[in-house]
Parts: C-alpha cells; sequence; structure tokens
C-alpha cells in the first residue's frame, strides 16, 4: 500500500516538474508547480513528517505560490514566441544521460551511515510537530534566530525594492 | 519498505529538471520556479535521510530551507517587479546591464 502511494507521488511529483519547465504560459507553469509542490508534501508523510506536511502546504503552496500567481497576474505578461533557449538541446540531451546514470548509481547504493537517537517510534510517540519542536528550540536555536533575522532583512529589501521611487522625489519638490 | 535509494532517486530528477529549467528557459518568474523545484528535491532528500538514520536533524533544516525559500521568492518577485517598471520585459537574455 506504502508502494503505490509512493509511487503515486514519485511519478505525479516528476510529471509535474517536467511540465513547470515545458509548458510555454507561465501562469500553467505555476499551476503545474502546484502539483508539484501538494505532491512533495505527499511525500513528507510517508516519511513521518508531518509537521513539514503542514509547513509545506502552508507556506510553499499557501503564501509563496500565491505570491508568484499574484505577480503573473499582475504584470500581465505576453508570453515569448522563442521561449527556449536555443542551445536547449545541446543541455537536454547530456542532462538527460546524466540524469539516468545517477539514478543507475542511486539505486545501487546501499545508504549506510550511523544511526541517530530518534527512530519512528520515539517520533510517534508524542507526535513529529511535538519532536520537532522539542529539537528545535533545543538543538537549533542559533539557526533559529538567524532565520527570523534572514526574514526579517528580506521583508525590508522586497519593500525598498518594490516601492515607486517616484514618491520621494514629487516630495521634494513640494519642499 | 521503499528504499532510502527511491527517494534519492526522486529527488535527483527533480533537481535535474529544475536545473535545466534554470538553464534553458527565457522568463525570469519560470527560472524562480525552477529554483523552488530545485529547493524542494533538497527538501525531499533531507527528510528521507533524517527518517532513514533515525534522527531529528535533517527535518530541521528542510524547514529552514523552507524559509529562506519564502525570502528568496519575496526579493526575487521585487526584483522582478523592478525591472518590468523600467524595461517591460522579463527576458533573462534582455537583462545584461551588470554583465561584463
Amino acid at each position: 500500500m506504502v508502494l503505490v502511494f509512493f509511487a503515486y507521488f514519485a511519478l505525479v511529483s516528476i510529471a509535474a516538474g517536467v511540465l513547470t519547465v515545458s509548458l510555454r504560459h507561465p501562469v500553467h507553469c505555476a499551476i503545474a508547480l502546484l502539483a508539484l509542490l501538494l505532491h512533495v508534501s505527499g511525500l513528507f508523510i510517508l516519511l513521518n513528517a508531518e509537521f513539514l506536511w503542514a509547513v509545506q502546504v502552508i507556506v510553499y503552496v499557501g503564501a509563496i505560490l500565491v505570491l508568484y500567481l499574484f505577480v503573473l497576474m499582475l504584470m500581465n505578461l505576453k508570453t515569448d514566441e522563442r521561449y527556449f533557449h536555443t542551445s536547449a538541446l545541446y543541455f537536454v540531451g547530456p542532462a538527460v544521460l546524466g540524469a539516468f546514470y545517477v539514478i543507475f548509481l542511486l539505486m545501487q547504493s546501499p545508504f549506510e551511515g550511523t544511526k541517530g537517537t530518534t527512530p519512528a517510534s520515539v517520533v510517534l510517540q508524542d507526535g513529529d510537530t511535538y519532536a520537532v519542536g522539542i529539537k528545535m528550540f533545543s538543538d537549533h536555536i542559533l539557526q533559529f534566530e538567524i532565520v527570523g533575522i534572514f526574514l526579517l532583512g528580506a521583508i525590508i529589501g522586497a519593500i525598498v525594492l518594490a516601492k515607486t521611487p517616484k514618491a520621494l522625489d514629487s516630495e521634494k519638490e513640494r519642499s | 519498505m521503499i528504499p532510502l535509494s527511491a527517494y534519492t532517486a526522486v529527488s535527483a530528477v527533480l533537481f535535474i529538471t529544475g536545473l535545466l529549467g534554470v538553464l534553458v528557459r527565457r522568463n525570469f518568474i519560470i527560472v524562480l520556479m525552477s529554483v523552488e523545484m530545485m529547493l524542494n528535491a533538497a527538501n525531499i532528500n533531507l527528510v528521507a535521510f533524517s527518517h532513514y538514520l533515525e534522527s531529528l536533524s535533517g527535518q530541521l533544516v528542510a524547514l529552514f530551507v523552507i524559509a529562506i525559500a519564502a525570502g528568496e521568492a519575496a526579493v526575487g518577485l521585487a526584483i522582478i517587479i523592478v525591472v518590468f517598471r523600467g524595461k517591460i520585459s522579463t527576458n533573462v537574455d534582455e537583462m545584461n546591464i551588470l554583465k561584463w
């Protein structure tokens, strides 16, 4: 049963990724990206990461993708005729070959490594959100603070960039 | 039981698709979408290794990656708005003022 779900999520997310890159109209690309993000969040469920599933749906699908769609629809973009680089074929051929080689190598690897201290039974005892919260606010508190400052800087930068520069000039002329 | 290599294979395919999108597409917004796709591929890898190696740190790093992606989307779209206001074009080939 898990295998069926994994195959569904994996195949649909790959197909949606290909569509995101290859569709002509940007809004259609955004819709394909939405399908990709939702199916990747399904993969997170299969990996016992419910909190990341919720964050993926809320932040990616609910915030980032809506931001993209707002910009796409506000700017009224016209699709240009030549929407691929002319050198596309030189990239696509070797990349597909390289992808198959990488997959071949990855399927052979056992990926053994040092096990951590939180197996699935410990995570499921209190739930994934509880475990992630305890871990974040004990071991990773510095990264948490850094991400907060980064987001503040990103907000200020976005506002400064997107502000219309004319307002300052008219104020100067008035005074 | 699904092997870990299956997740890494899905992640590799998504990453390469996103990389192709960055290299091949001309529309700036779709280039940014491809970057988001690559970040998602990295997230799949992080969460899969976190599950199979029984450590929660991977999930936390994936959370931070999502936060960074949100900031990157906001700043990138603001840059697109600035460029679009000046040149009425989102073709990446026409943004070459800073190119040496």
